[in-house]
């Protein structure tokens, strides 16, 4: 970090332009010549007919879009259903945990109850447990599980499911519970006056309110899930049943053909398109999302 | 705080009822289907827990003086399930010795050791063989009698009848529901596993594999209840059982090949200080992974801060534009990318070496792969911390650093002495909150390195950390030692939890979030 100082008058305009913001600038491209290099990278080897990892450079020499074809013809790559479990998998696990932490969160900021602090205390905790480090139990409990009930056991999308729900409860609910505070009490009020019921508050004014921070929750809820991949390789073994993370590892250098890394740049694109325009439309929560919790207290 | 009770009296809308009884329809509905297999299997402790839990949704939903129940019910209800429960049984697990060669009780070890003493009988039944795994991961032999073609699947716990499985022409199985059947090449492969096997079909009968069929025979081992051993009596082989590791030894402390699950208290934590085999490696991942965690977050956030810092100016031009790129990295899913930047440190055609120049053996060397690891890591965390930085810059008071501008205090001296210090008090519980999960990035390594460059003969590799290396322990190709893996994820928890509790002290002592 170098900030040169700006103190005597009558300098050169370019001096003092490079002084005050020229930096910045500089700055800023370096940073987006490193965070950029990847992407670009993974475009141009997406576009490059030939699908080689050594016939890809950063900036692309050919273009083709066969290797956007081979996701969808090759016998393969079951790219279609790959995608689809993710989306089938995430896409409920995302929304029934953010329902059911909206609920607790409710209860967390407009009750008051015995063991409502330890509560609050613990689920800070638990959340700093990731799922994944009991594993090897989730392993033996969905194995059991899928004795009594085998739509929920392991290699099911249901089970790989549950868990996904459980392991996303504690973070979202602080998340709401914190927005939710900042709705005044008032309102509550003025509706119970009003003749509304505790469920009718819920439904009709809080969660319409929270519509924000319920879409951050949500989106990180989502994207947590698609990027996981520990939980799903070992749940999903079946090559038409993994989910994207499992299967786009399985075009990579050690486990497939060499041509096939164009292939899985393709794939990779595909799947950036969903979560690059989720964070590009809500960019402006998602900042404020971030740091709400710490910096407005 | 309102009055709880004027606000549920009486304002219970039909509506708001017909939704309530619907649901509890649809819990007493999914509470039958789910006693159904329970009753079958004679599982009464499983049904019993049923039906407490179903007792309690309807008490809560039922009762009108807990509100709050309502709402924190389902909540709970998974939380337990899924966080909690897998917690405990984790610990469990820990203090036992579960994993290969110790699945089973001892029973059905007694029984797998004298299977395992088979000797064709003339006459016995013959089967062609095939090898599957069940979801649960059990080795199973999917057999078909070459007397009728009926098709059969056996583990060391016994013999089942396998409806639906696909034939070829010769009758051999090629296909099972539930079972991910060998290739020809995979049974090469591990010929030696299925030597292990032995599938009990008697008292003292069993089924062995030869080849790529498998017989019933007669046992030449016998237990004998008195001495609570097992005679060979083809060899004059005596096993005597060792309720304390949960095996049968010769007298020459030979263990059989299977032996049954017990309770070994702390010796899988104890292993970790006194076996030296493993002491080293172990303190070796230790280390690294503090560094790789600690490293991850001072680099994403020097970088973060620095762009930040950069951008917050207003007036500037170009700024949205700068952002909307540098949120990219970290919209890109993460897994992917960081499968992209291990093909990116290839040696031969990776685009690190191609534009650097280099020639670098980036997995072969220990420091090389970790250099990459953290390279990688640091990528995919920046904009992250770039985002937070940004939001705790703008939220910044305003007044301190104009007193600080009066007072003469610039550039580098406001920075250090009023910027850092305000910035550090607002981001240090998301920098904790960063270190304790880059601690525990498994995706980093296993997509990225897979815990590469093992040594030869080394269970643990360079770039390995404590959650990868307790992966490898129960899911590896080697064989599955639950109990250890479980007990380095229960050490994981310890350093974690010390983390959130100075996480906590911390917050507690700022803001006053638990009011």
């Amino acid at each position: 970090m170098t900030v040169t100082p700006v103190k005597r008058k009558g300098r050169h305009p370019f001096a003092k332009w490079a002084g005050d913001t020229g930096w910045r600038h500089l700055v800023a491209w370096a940073a987006l010549l490193f965070g950029l290099i990847p992407i670009v990278y993974v475009v141009s080897a997406a576009f490059n007919p030939n699908g080689t990892l050594s016939s890809t450079s950063l900036l692309p020499t050919s273009f083709g879009l066969g290797n956007f074809a081979k996701l969808f013809t090759d016998e393969n790559v079951p790219f279609a259903s790959w995608f689809a479990n993710s989306l089938m998998i995430a896409v409920p696990a995302a929304f029934i945990s953010i329902f059911i932490s909206s609920l607790a969160a409710y209860a967390f900021s407009r009750f008051r109850f015995k063991g409502r602090r330890p509560m609050l205390l613990f689920l800070l905790l638990i959340q700093m447990f990731p799922a994944f480090l009991a594993v090897v139990a989730l392993y033996l409990i969905f194995g059991s599980i899928g004795e009594f009930y085998p739509v929920a056991g392991l290699n099911t999308k249901l089970g790989l499911m549950l868990v996904y729900m459980g392991g996303a409860l504690g973070v979202s609910t602080w998340l709401m519970k914190g927005f939710f505070d900042t709705i005044p009490k008032e309102l509550d009020e003025a509706a119970t006056i009003d003749g509304a019921s505790h469920a009718q508050i819920f439904f009709g004014m809080i969660l319409p309110l929270a519509a924000p921070i319920i879409a951050i929750s949500g989106i990180l809820a989502f994207v947590g899930t698609m990027n996981d991949f520990i939980l799903a390789s070992l749940f999903l073994t079946d090559r038409p049943e993994m989910t994207l993370a499992v299967g786009l590892k399985t075009l990579t250098a050690e486990n497939s053909p060499a041509s096939y890394f164009g292939i899985f740049a393709a794939g990779t694109l595909l799947t950036s398109v969903l979560t690059v325009a989720v964070f590009m439309s809500l960019q402006r929560y998602i900042v404020s999302g971030l740091t709400g919790g710490a910096v407005k207290g | 705080m309102l009055d709880q009770r004027s606000r549920t009296a009486g304002s219970t809308t039909a509506a708001g009822l017909i939704i309530k009884i619907g649901v509890l329809a649809v819990v007493a509905a999914l509470a039958v289907w789910a006693a159904l297999p329970l009753i079958a299997a004679g599982a009464w402790w499983g049904l019993a827990l049923e039906a407490v839990v179903v007792a309690v949704l309807f008490f809560v939903y039922l009762q009108r003086r807990a509100i709050q129940l309502k709402y924190l019910i389902p909540g709970t209800l998974l939380l337990i399930a899924f966080q909690i429960l897998p917690v405990v049984l984790t610990i469990g697990t820990s203090f036992s010795n579960y994993g290969d060669g110790h699945r089973v009780d001892k029973e059905q070890a007694t029984e797998a050791i004298i299977a395992a003493g088979v000797q064709q009988t003339p006459g016995g039944a013959t089967y062609l063989l095939a090898v599957g795994e069940s979801a649960a991961g059990d080795l199973t032999l999917l057999l078909t009698d070459t007397a009728d073609g009926s098709t059969w699947a056996g583990t060391a716990e016994g013999l089942t009848e396998l409806d639906g499985a696909t034939v070829d022409p010769t009758g051999r199985i090629t296909a099972a529901p539930d079972y991910t059947v060998w290739t020809l090449a995979d049974l090469n492969e591990r010929q030696a596993e299925l030597a292990e096997l032995a599938v009990p079909t008697g008292e003292e009968t069993g089924i062995k594999v030869q080849g790529l069929s498998a017989f019933e025979g007669q046992s030449t081992r016998s237990y004998d209840e008195a001495c609570d051993c097992i005679t060979d009596t083809a060899n004059g082989t005596v096993w005597y059982a060792d309720d304390e590791t949960g095996s049968f030894l010769t007298e020459d402390g030979q263990a059989a090949l299977v032996g049954w699950r017990v309770n070994i208290g702390a010796d899988n934590y104890l292993a970790v200080i006194t076996d030296p085999d493993i002491r080293g490696p172990f303190l070796g991942v230790f280390t690294w992974n503090v560094m790789f965690a600690a490293g991850s977050v001072l680099f994403t956030f020097a970088i973060g801060l620095g762009t930040a810092m950069a951008l917050n100016r207003p007036g500037m031009r170009g700024t949205k534009v700068y952002r909307a790129f540098m949120i990219l990295p970290y919209a890109m899913p993460s897994f992917a990318m960081l499968l992209v930047w291990a093909q990116m440190f290839n040696r031969d055609f990776g685009l690190v070496n191609e534009l650097f120049n280099l020639n670098v053996a980036w997995y072969d060397g220990t420091w090389s792969a970790r250099a990459m690891v953290l390279i990688a890591n640091t990528w995919l965390g920046w904009p992250y911390m770039f985002l937070i930085s940004l939001g705790a810059l703008q939220a910044l008071p305003s007044d301190s650093l104009e007193a600080a501008k009066i007072d003469g205090a610039t550039g580098i001296t406001a920075f250090r002495k009023i910027t850092l210090p305000l910035l550090l008090i607002a981001l240090t519980p998301l920098l904790i909150s960063s270190f304790a999960f880059n601690f525990n990035n498994f995706n980093a390594i296993e997509l990225l390195s897979g815990g590469h460059p093992f040594a030869a003969g080394d269970a643990v590799g360079g770039t390995d950390l404590l959650i990868t290396y307790a992966f490898r322990q129960a899911f590896g190709s080697s064989s599955a030692d639950y109990g250890f893996a479980s007990a380095i994820s229960v050490f994981i928890f310890l350093i974690v939890a010390t983390i959130s509790a100075f996480m906590f002290r911390f917050t507690r002592s700022q803001e006053d979030v638990y009011s």
